[in-house]
């Protein structure tokens, strides 16, 4: 049985399998209207997460599936003090799949090795959230036509940000991608990332200013600074607007330069830039829903 | 020079970093032994200038050779057998360790379910890198034994 705890799960074949399984949905969504008619989709969510949720659920409601599952650890048995690998082995008795998030990081492993059903992880803490990665790059391929070849940046929190983290390691496997990391000192990329793509070859550069950079960039993916990843809220309030976002920034950039964010935003993108045509991240919320149509299609062993 | 006797039946550790011998005392719970235990500190050594060793009067089998190599993998493990060294065993570091390093990130599933196992995975050999399999956290960073 196949799960899906990390991007690096399936290799570069499988994702462009996957991602064309995503396209096709795209093109036709009818046909797959009813390929999951009479299975379960588990969504056990032991932190709120509006948009993951309901992506998920939307996901297999497209499909011809149904849903049920929990939104907080609160109204779950997990109040009660059952544990992660307990509450996996019930749910496997109700449903056919099952997407988790959690704030501890490793919960959706812990449930993979007691799951009698394919299990995604939707979010484990400042760890991992693969499917955001899957939507990332689903996205960068179908509106470039292509994973590689080109400059990215990264903008915001780049050492709290899981999603960043994600997407970098998912990049690293495709040819010829310059990063260029912009973030205030204090949330500068790790080292063990920097260590990665020096030892891999990969070129990279750090900068403070999004304007020192926005004339090279192919891509911009913006980040938010997350409240829940600070211990400390002075550090929090202190840098949450280092970087917005706008269109006198935005003027300097190339024509068909995609910007990303994997949403929310706070105030790092002023709502200005919304209609500009390089804006692209209300679209990466579809592909989010597309590449999890695929994803149950493929771990439920529908399509792949 | 300090001279200590040959053991009959047991097994020596040698080429143990200097200082690090009761450390290893402790890690191998070998206090929890019945047994005759020689700990020689500071012991002159062509190869590392000093070394540590430990002499052990049981068997072997009572030793965890995985924490061992976890410990320092470059520590010779000589097998006595009627005061002769009758087998060296090399040591491997493990791919996985269960049980022995305990993952101290407060962020980790094992942190508040508590019948989980502490299990770390050898994640770079090169650099002899173990990573929580659940958080992925690094081995030493917050990481006790």
């Amino acid at each position: 049985m196949r799960h899906l705890m990390n991007p690096l799960d399936f290799s570069v074949e499988e994702l462009d399998r996957l991602f064309d399984l995503a396209n096709r949905i795209e093109k036709d969504p009818a046909k797959y209207a009813h390929a999951c008619d009479g299975k379960k989709l588990a969504t056990c969510f032991y932190e709120p997460s509006t948009r993951t949720r309901l992506s998920f659920e939307a996901a297999m409601l497209n499909l011809g599936g149904q849903v049920l599952g929990f939104s907080d650890a609160g109204s779950s048995s997990a109040a009660k003090g059952e544990s992660v690998s307990d509450t996996i082995r019930i749910v496997s008795c109700y449903a056919d799949i099952c997407a988790m998030r959690h704030p501890k990081e490793g919960a959706p492993m812990v449930a993979a090795e007691r799951s009698g059903i394919p299990v995604i992880n939707a979010g484990d803490g400042g760890h991992q959230h693969p499917t955001q990665t899957l939507t990332d790059l689903l996205t960068i391929r179908s509106l470039k036509g292509k994973l590689g070849g080109f400059t990215i940046g990264l903008c915001g929190d780049l050492k709290f940000g899981r999603t960043v983290h994600s997407l970098i390691n998912a990049l690293v496997r495709y040819p010829d991608i310059h990063f260029i990391f912009i973030s205030p000192g204090e949330l500068k990329v790790p080292d063990y990332i920097t260590d990665m793509l020096t030892e891999r070859g990969i070129s990279y550069k750090e900068v403070i200013r999004l304007e020192d950079c926005m004339p090279e960039l192919d891509l911009l993916y913006m980040t938010r600074v997350q409240k829940e990843r600070f211990f400390n809220e002075e550090d929090y309030v202190r840098l949450k607007d280092f970087y917005i976002l706008d269109k006198s920034k935005l003027s300097a950039a190339k024509e068909d330069m995609l910007v990303l964010h994997p949403l929310p935003r706070v105030n790092e993108i002023s709502v200005e830039v919304d209609d500009d045509p390089r804006a692209v991240y209300f679209k990466q919320a579809q592909y989010g829903v597309y590449v999890r149509m695929a994803l149950i299609l493929t771990l439920l062993g529908i399509e792949s | 020079m300090l001279n200590v006797g040959k053991i009959e039946e047991g097994f020596v550790l040698d080429h143990i970093e200097a200082g690090k011998s009761l450390e290893i005392y402790h890690h191998l719970k070998l206090d929890k032994l019945d047994c005759t235990v020689a700990i020689i500190k500071n012991a002159r050594s062509n190869k590392m200038g000093k070394k540590d060793i430990l002499k052990v009067e049981c068997d072997i089998d009572t030793l965890n050779l995985d924490i061992l190599a976890v410990i320092d993998h470059n520590i010779t493990v000589n097998v006595i057998k009627d005061g002769e060294i009758v087998d060296k065993k090399e040591l491997v570091l493990p791919r996985e360790i269960h049980n022995v390093l305990k993952c101290r990130n407060p962020r980790c599933i094992t942190s508040i379910e508590q019948e989980l196992p502490h299990i770390f995975v050898l994640a770079d050999e090169e650099k002899e890198i173990y990573r929580c399999k659940y958080c992925e956290e690094k081995a030493g960073n917050s990481s006790t034994w």
